[in-house]
Order: structure tokens, then C-alpha cells, then sequence
């Protein structure tokens, strides 16, 4: 009577060891589905049959999305509306694969969720997200579909906003978002005497740069634009940076190993050369700045 | 017979445990994502990597805590002090202490310091701080005060009512009745609780990275969000956990103190 709960406790979890073992033989036969060399639509391993799922964050803000805000529960802009660069790409890319506009589905994927292990809700994700070597091994990347510079965002009439090289920029407090190269490009290149402050989300780093708790805001050139005009009263952009290293640039993201990253990379290379890439860059998104040095 | 019961009850704990632990391990190293979730969550490389600079930004945490700790101490008790004040002079004052208390027991932290953080500064007032570190320690007072001052005055008030009673009869005022013989009980019994609010206090300072701070849990997800790999994470709350345990094991002793005092003096 006494043993009765030890012997229940090797049961319970002499069941849950083999329930364990079970589904690992089911994600076996899954992966070894994904050998189709077509790029066609019904051959694609897709996460819903027949539909593109693309994942980016919402709010979804210019220039990158655009429209006007009608479909629940996308905020500030509509991935839908195939206004804005990140949706335009995804609605070409997604014409190339041969969807019809109306077979793409937008889902709402916040930054940090976008390289969580384990298998993903999207067929790919669209958010800004520059590829870096470490970051490959967690995720897939697609080839660039933007190269991307870092710009500064300051507020007109404080002290930083007279400066005019990067020399010049290192006593003051500088906010990145997190996870963006922002942070790195402050961090490695900026140098700044004062600690970088780092935010979950653009709005936040916003908030405090219209606060004065931070000095400058480093975001990706296009996004600057958007702060600077409409998010920060008397916002400017000081310059964009030079780039440094190797040119960084946006990748869409698939989970690890996915086949469609080839077909995705198939597309983009069309949609370069066929101009169709540099037509949507140049309708959607600014970019003369002066560099500073 | 006593001892042979003892001996075989410290060989099923022991058994019961090998087997428990090791089944635990296999149903997890067994799982179909476990190759994935080792990689990315026990990294021993990354754990390595991230960890000077994570343990830097932890000595934030263990500053904003020190500072907040103090003051809620001070703060919390005056507080109880007021909602514990007799008569209907002092309904006001009583008033006002239960609206704070329910106020900031009810609104989530991380939204009293995402408002304070973000507002108090945008009212542009060349004399209010702007520092986010300032901010998130003043709301996690705001907060805790509230938590706090409801131990203190359980505390007050299982100090029975005969106590105060004697004490005036001897001459003693009220404010001397109080502070001499009411307050001394009361802080000795509730020291367990008030350390255990303490432990809530260093685990909530990693909420103030929300305002852009660089703590230990920011400095963590700053790490992950460059490599896409969590370890960081467990690197933090390794730092949080060696922080704790000791303090929830002196507790654990003071209450085993204040235990046997009270039987080796009772009756």
C-alpha cells in the first residue's frame, strides 16, 4: 500500500517517455517530404496548402507597409494593401511562385517570435531583419531584397543636432531597437561614452527621443525617414552612415531547412533582374541622405 | 525499529528520486526537438560569451533593488503606520493610504513603469530626471510600498490589542505605545514575509529594461536577438537565481530562529 505512489510516479512517466518517443518518429517522416526540386505552387511545403503565409510585426509601419488601416487586426498600415515596400515585394514574390494576390495571408509575427525554435507558423517572415552569419544558424535567410544603411534621427534644435561627422557624436546618448544592427552599428562603430539604451520596440525608442532621454535614434535609413516626418515633432535626420564591413541587407525568414527559401531566392533574382526591385525601392522608399563621415 | 524505519524511508526518498530524475532526462533528451532546444537554450559557447557582459548589467538590477529596498522599507511602514491611526480625525488619511494601497496592487508594474518612464519626462519640466533608471526605480517603490505596507500592518495587527493596552496604562503615549512595544512584535514576525517581497523586488527590476535600461534581462534578449540563440536567457536567470536562493534560504533560517526563540521563551 505504502509503494503505491512510487510504482504511479515510474508508470505516469514510463507513458510520457514512450508518448515522447512517438511523435519524434511523426517529425521523421515530415522533413523527409521536402525533397521536390519544383518551384511550382502545389509542390511547394507550405504551412497552409494553397496559401502564401507571410509573418511580419504589427503595428506594420511605413515605409515598408502602407494603406489605409481597414483590415482587424493590422494597425498604422495594411500588409494586405500592396502598398509599402516589404508588401509590394511579398506580393511580387509571391506572383512569381504563382499566387494569386488573393492566396497570400498576412499573419502577425513580433520581431523577437520570428527565430523562436521549433517549427514556424509562416511560410516566411518579412520584417526588416538583416542577416547576419550567427543568426543563419538558428533561421534560413533569403538573398537581400533591400541593402540597407543605418541613418541617425535627432531632434532639431539640441545640441547634437549641429554636429556633422561621427567623431563628433560620441558624447551623446544614442537608443536603438533591440536585435536591430542599429544597436551593433552604435556599439562598433559610433562608440558612444554613454550607454546605448536599447527598446523591445520602435515606438518605445521613439517615445524617448521625443522625450530627450536619449539624444539620437540609429534605425535603417527608409524607417528614418518615417520617424523623422511624421513620428518626431521637428525630427531630422543628422546624415546616413557610411557602411562599414561588409553592406548589410534585409532577408526574409524560413524556418530552418525549408525548401521554399531556393524557390523565394529563384523570384528575388528574377524580380532584380527584371528591374522590378529597383522600380519598387525607388515608388517606395527614400533614400538621399548626407553621409556623414 | 525506529532507525530501521528511518534507513528504509531515506532509501525509497533516494530511489524514488534516481528514477524520477532520470526518467524526466530521457523523456526530455528523447524529445523530437530536443537536438534544436539544446542548441539553442544550453549552449555552452554562448553561455560563455554572454556572460561578462550580462553580468555587468546585472550590477543595475542589484543597484536599483538596494535603493528600492530601502526606501519601501521606510515608506511601507509609514504607510501602515497612517492606515492603522485610531479615530475619526484621521479617516482622510486612512482613506488615502487604502486608495494608494489598491491603486498600485492592482495595476500591473510593468504598466506603472512604462507610464511613469515614458510620462514623467515628456511633461518637460527641466526639473524632473530623465534617467529611465530613476523612473523604473521610483515605480517599482510605488509598487512595492503598496505590497509592503499591507505586511507591515498584519504584522501591527496580530500584536494583540492588550499589548497597546498595557502599555498606555504605564503612562506611555500613543506614538510611544507604538513604537516601543506594538512595532518592535510586529516587524520581528513579519520579517519572512517582508524578505519574500524582497525576492519579487530583484526578480521585477529586470522589468525596467522596458524603458530602454540595460540590465541583466535586456543585455540578455540584446545577445539572443544577435544570434538568434537563447542561451543568454538562461545565463540571466542563472545570475537572478544565485541572487535569490540565498536570500529565500536565509529566510527559510530566520523563520527556523524565530521558531524555537519563541518556544524555548513560551509560557
Amino acid at each position: 500500500m505504502r509503494r503505491a505512489p512510487a510504482i504511479l510516479l515510474v508508470a505516469l512517466l514510463s507513458i510520457l517517455a514512450a508518448g515522447c518517443g512517438g511523435s519524434s518518429n511523426k517529425a521523421a517522416n515530415a522533413t523527409g517530404t521536402t525533397t521536390g526540386t519544383s518551384c511550382k505552387k502545389d509542390t511547394l511545403n507550405l504551412v497552409n496548402a494553397g496559401q502564401l503565409t507571410v509573418g511580419t510585426d504589427n503595428p506594420a509601419f511605413p515605409p515598408w507597409f502602407g494603406g489605409p488601416e481597414k483590415k482587424a487586426p493590422w494597425k498604422v498600415s495594411n500588409p494586405y494593401s500592396r502598398e509599402g515596400y516589404e508588401s509590394a515585394v511579398t506580393y511580387a514574390v509571391a506572383s512569381k511562385l504563382g499566387f494569386t494576390n488573393a492566396e497570400v495571408k498576412w499573419i502577425v509575427v513580433p520581431f523577437n517570435t520570428a527565430f523562436a525554435p521549433g517549427p514556424k507558423k509562416f511560410d516566411f517572415d518579412i520584417n526588416q531583419i538583416s542577416y547576419k552569419p550567427a543568426r543563419a544558424k538558428a533561421v534560413d535567410f533569403s538573398d537581400s531584397y533591400y541593402d540597407v544603411n543605418q541613418a541617425l534621427v535627432v531632434v532639431k534644435g539640441t545640441p547634437i543636432a549641429s554636429a556633422t561627422s561621427i567623431a563628433a557624436l560620441k558624447p551623446y546618448k544614442f537608443g536603438a531597437q533591440l536585435g536591430t544592427t542599429s544597436y551593433d552599428y552604435i556599439t562598433n562603430n559610433i562608440k558612444p561614452a554613454k550607454k546605448t539604451a536599447v527598446f523591445d520596440t520602435n515606438d518605445a525608442a521613439v517615445a524617448s527621443l521625443k522625450n530627450k532621454q536619449i539624444d539620437g535614434l540609429v534605425v535603417d535609413l527608409p524607417t528614418a525617414f518615417y520617424i523623422s516626418a511624421v513620428q518626431v515633432p521637428n525630427g531630422k535626420i543628422l546624415g546616413q552612415f557610411p557602411t562599414v564591413g561588409t553592406p548589410e541587407h534585409f532577408g526574409m525568414v524560413f524556418e530552418k531547412g525549408n525548401s521554399l527559401d531556393r524557390c523565394v531566392n529563384d523570384a528575388l533574382s528574377q524580380l532584380r533582374t527584371d528591374g522590378t526591385l529597383k522600380r519598387l525601392q525607388a515608388k517606395w522608399l527614400q533614400a538621399d541622405a548626407p553621409v556623414l563621415k | 525499529m525506529a532507525g530501521g524505519e528511518g534507513r528504509r524511508g531515506v532509501t525509497v526518498a533516494l530511489l524514488s528520486t534516481v528514477v524520477f530524475f532520470t526518467l524526466l532526462a530521457v523523456a526530455i533528451t528523447h524529445a523530437p526537438g530536443w537536438p534544436e532546444v539544446k542548441r539553442t537554450f544550453f549552449n555552452w559557447d554562448e553561455f560563455r560569451a554572454s556572460m561578462p557582459e550580462i553580468s555587468r548589467a546585472f550590477l543595475l538590477n542589484v543597484k536599483m533593488f538596494c535603493i528600492a529596498e530601502a526606501l519601501i522599507l521606510v515608506l511601507a511602514l509609514l504607510l501602515a503606520i497612517v492606515r492603522s491611526l485610531p479615530g475619526p480625525v484621521f479617516f482622510p488619511m486612512r482613506a488615502l493610504g487604502i486608495a494608494y494601497a489598491d491603486f498600485f496592487r492592482g495595476v500591473p508594474t510593468i504598466l506603472v513603469i512604462a507610464l511613469l518612464g515614458f510620462g514623467a519626462p515628456a511633461l518637460q519640466l527641466s526639473w524632473v530626471p530623465l534617467s529611465t533608471t530613476f523612473w523604473g526605480i521610483v515605480a517599482l517603490v510605488l509598487v512595492y510600498t503598496a505590497y509592503v505596507s499591507e505586511v507591515y500592518r498584519a504584522g501591527i495587527e496580530s500584536v494583540h490589542r492588550s499589548q497597546d493596552a498595557a502599555a498606555r496604562s504605564l503612562g506611555l503615549t500613543h506614538w510611544q505605545s507604538l513604537s516601543r512595544v506594538v512595532l518592535p512584535q510586529a516587524v520581528r514576525r513579519v520579517i519572512p514575509p517582508l524578505l519574500n517581497d524582497f525576492i519579487g523586488l530583484q526578480k521585477d527590476t529586470a522589468l525596467v529594461g522596458f524603458l530602454g535600461s540595460v540590465e541583466a534581462f535586456k543585455q540578455s534578449q540584446i545577445d539572443a536577438a544577435a544570434t538568434f540563440n537563447y542561451t543568454p536567457f538562461v545565463a540571466a536567470a542563472v545570475l537572478f537565481v544565485a541572487l535569490t536562493i540565498p536570500l529565500a534560504r536565509f529566510t527559510d533560517w530566520l523563520v527556523l530562529r524565530d521558531r524555537r526563540r519563541r518556544h524555548a521563551t513560551g509560557t
